[in-house]
């Protein structure tokens, strides 16, 4: 902007952020509500008119771990006494937990977020470790046809899952793949590779050519000058794919709603079908939600300088 | 196929001399992964294209048999498939439109420096990071009848924007485009932050108006940047499934991978639904194409 600002151009200015004040706010709110959602009384998640303010609790949380009955008579007073604090706040809604013997039995929700763990850094470390080399491979090395082979490799991601789960789906029920966490990995290490191929060849194409050759005139193998080189410059870039792909992987929904059910689910498929009939416990709900949200959200802002990079693969840079 | 192709290396390479040599490197970089793409996409795509021209059900043991082109005869002349695309075109035009005019308008917005801009600009991206499933999710609870916060904070009383047949495509698309303005905003903001400023400065010397500004400068020099956010966005809401399918059960919002979805696991027509599956993939494939090009354009400038 020029130096010298007229009157109008600063009232301008002033209008427009105050715009985009109001425009973040609007953005927000429905994350605070299901922030907030997770951290309300049972009573207040569905209250008319929705409470904005209010004493937060962490019941929900309890709620979401362990598995509950609800109680046909109120709790013995000694029994209660004796309770940790936690269970408390259970028998103060009329339920109990579930034990064996001395032990709480957990929720379903634990176990499909290992799961989500699981498949996502597995299949993280696989599309990132193959791209890398890909990418060097293409940033590096003359090869026929490049452009058709980027291309064919960049389509593979905008496959629409459902058209690949389809056949997927026969194979793996063949070789007996379907509900196990190696073929959703392998699922998700084929969606992910061509966009760490992509994200990968722009993060190489920046580093400078003459550090490996000087390497090779200092006697290094190419190996070696890749590894001792190469990789250390790439590794900001090597991060930053491995951010994307596991949030890809973390937030996958189509293919884990076909190709699990039970044992290998994750948490995207899980969390809707909590809903169930009836009125669904929303502050349960929310609560899985926020846990599951939770690291996209710290990512996001680990990742705030290769966003763009990131949705465009790698093709428009700041 | 790939071997073939990666034939005429440099000779003068220096490092052919020592350890493996370049070829052998490119080669074992490069096939892994062009195999890998090949057996887990290619491959299958071949093995449905093949169902496709059968009557195969996978929840039933009877042989199938050949019917040559008898699906895609029956679905091109299907008017419930029709009524399908129908809808996801209204969809793809609303959730895109919208995504395009809040996402380039915020951008405009931010494109000046205030206390706090980093932050903010990071906030505002937050909802496309999420997974679209639970995104879907918890937007049910937003726009709950009787005491959702949507409803009440415009008086809207009962209305049920999900269950109405008449809304609820719109309302997933509401929910859409709060998730992907975010996108298109990121985009118009690194195309915004690459107009010369010495032409703003021209212009202002020669008392153009905000508006003249605004479609002979701002607009022309962006344009490229905007295209390729509306042909990926157009792509990927053609392609929407999981925001929709987890929001609402409303035919009118069936779109059509959650109709191929039904298709395939619900009513087991597997191999009508490999020939619908064509269908949508040879229409994305020609956008994906389109993407590309324009993308390889921008890269070059």
């Amino acid at each position: 902007m020029a130096a010298v600002r007229t009157s109008s151009e600063v009232a301008f200015n002033r209008a427009a952020i105050a715009a985009v004040l109001v425009a973040t706010l609007i953005f927000l709110a429905p994350i605070y509500w299901i922030a907030s959602t997770a951290f309300k009384p049972k009573e207040l998640a569905v209250s008319v008119p929705p409470t904005v303010l209010f004493q937060p609790e962490v019941t929900p949380f309890i709620r979401l771990f362990t598995k509950r009955v609800q109680m046909q008579k109120p709790v013995d007073p000694q029994v209660y006494e004796a309770a940790p604090w936690w269970e408390k706040r259970i028998y103060d809604g009329g339920e109990r937990v579930l034990k064996v013997g001395k032990d709480v039995q957990l929720s379903q929700y634990p176990d499909r977020f290992m799961n989500s763990l699981i498949v996502a850094v597995i299949s993280t470390v696989l599309a990132v470790g193959m791209g890398t080399f890909t990418a060097y491979g293409f940033s590096r090395f003359k090869i026929a046809g490049e452009a058709d082979l980027l291309f064919f490799i960049l389509s593979t991601r905008m496959l629409p899952p459902v058209v690949v789960a389809i056949p997927m789906f026969l194979m793996y029920r063949m070789v007996g793949l379907n509900d196990s966490h190696i073929g959703l990995i392998i699922l998700y290490v084929a969606f992910n590779l061509s966009f760490s191929v992509w994200l990968m060849k722009g993060f190489m194409d920046e580093i400078p050519k003459e550090y490996e050759e000087a390497a090779l005139v200092d006697g290094y193998t190419r190996m070696q000058a890749f590894f001792k080189i190469v990789l250390p410059e790439a590794a900001t870039g090597i991060a930053a794919t491995a951010v994307f792909c596991f949030i890809t992987a973390w937030n996958e929904y189509a293919f884990a709603l076909i190709m699990t059910n039970r044992r290998a689910q994750t948490a995207p498929p899980f969390i809707p079908s909590q809903i169930g009939s009836g009125l669904p416990d929303w502050t349960t709900i929310a609560a899985g939600t926020f846990l599951f949200l939770l690291p996209v959200a710290i990512f996001t802002f680990l990742l705030r300088n290769h966003l763009l990079r990131g949705v465009t693969f790698g093709a428009i840079r700041k | 196929m790939a071997s073939v192709a990666l034939t005429n290396l440099d000779p003068a390479s220096r490092a052919a001399a020592r350890g493996w040599s370049d070829l052998t490197i490119r080669n074992l970089f490069i096939i892994p992964t062009l195999v890998f793409l090949i057996v887990f996409n290619i491959f299958p795509l071949i093995y449905s294209l093949g169902y496709s021209f059968t009557n195969f059900a996978a929840n039933r043991s009877e042989p199938w048999q050949f019917v040559g082109l008898q699906n895609y005869r029956e679905l091109l002349s299907d008017d419930h498939i029709w009524s399908n695309f129908v809808i996801t075109a209204k969809y793809v035009i609303v959730s895109v439109a919208g995504q395009m005019v809040v996402g380039f308008g915020l951008a405009l917005l931010l494109n000046r420096s205030f206390p706090m801009k980093g932050l903010i600009t990071t906030l505002l991206l937050l909802p496309m990071m999420m997974s679209a499933a639970v995104v879907g999710l918890f937007w049910q609870l937003l726009y709950s009848p009787s005491w959702g916060p949507i409803n009440y904070v415009f008086g809207l009383g009962d209305f049920a924007w999900l269950s109405n047949p008449d809304s609820a495509l719109y309302a997933v698309a509401i929910t859409d485009i709060w998730m992907w303005s975010p996108f298109v905003m990121l985009l118009s903001l690194a195309g915004l932050s690459a107009v010369p400023q010495h032409l703003y400065e021209a212009a202002a010397i020669d008392r153009a108006g905000w508006w003249y500004t605004f479609t002979r400068i701002t607009l022309p020099l962006v344009s490229p940047i905007l295209l390729i956010a509306l042909i990926f966005r157009t792509m990927e809401a053609f392609k929407t499934f999981d925001i929709a399918y987890t929001m609402t059960t409303q035919p009118t919002a069936e779109l059509i991978a959650i109709r191929l979805y039904k298709q395939a696991f619900q009513q087991w027509d597997t191999g009508k639904s490999c020939a619908l599956a064509y269908i949508v993939l040879i229409m994305v494939l020609a956008i994906t194409n389109l993407y590309v090009k324009y993308l390889n354009k921008v890269k070059e400038r």
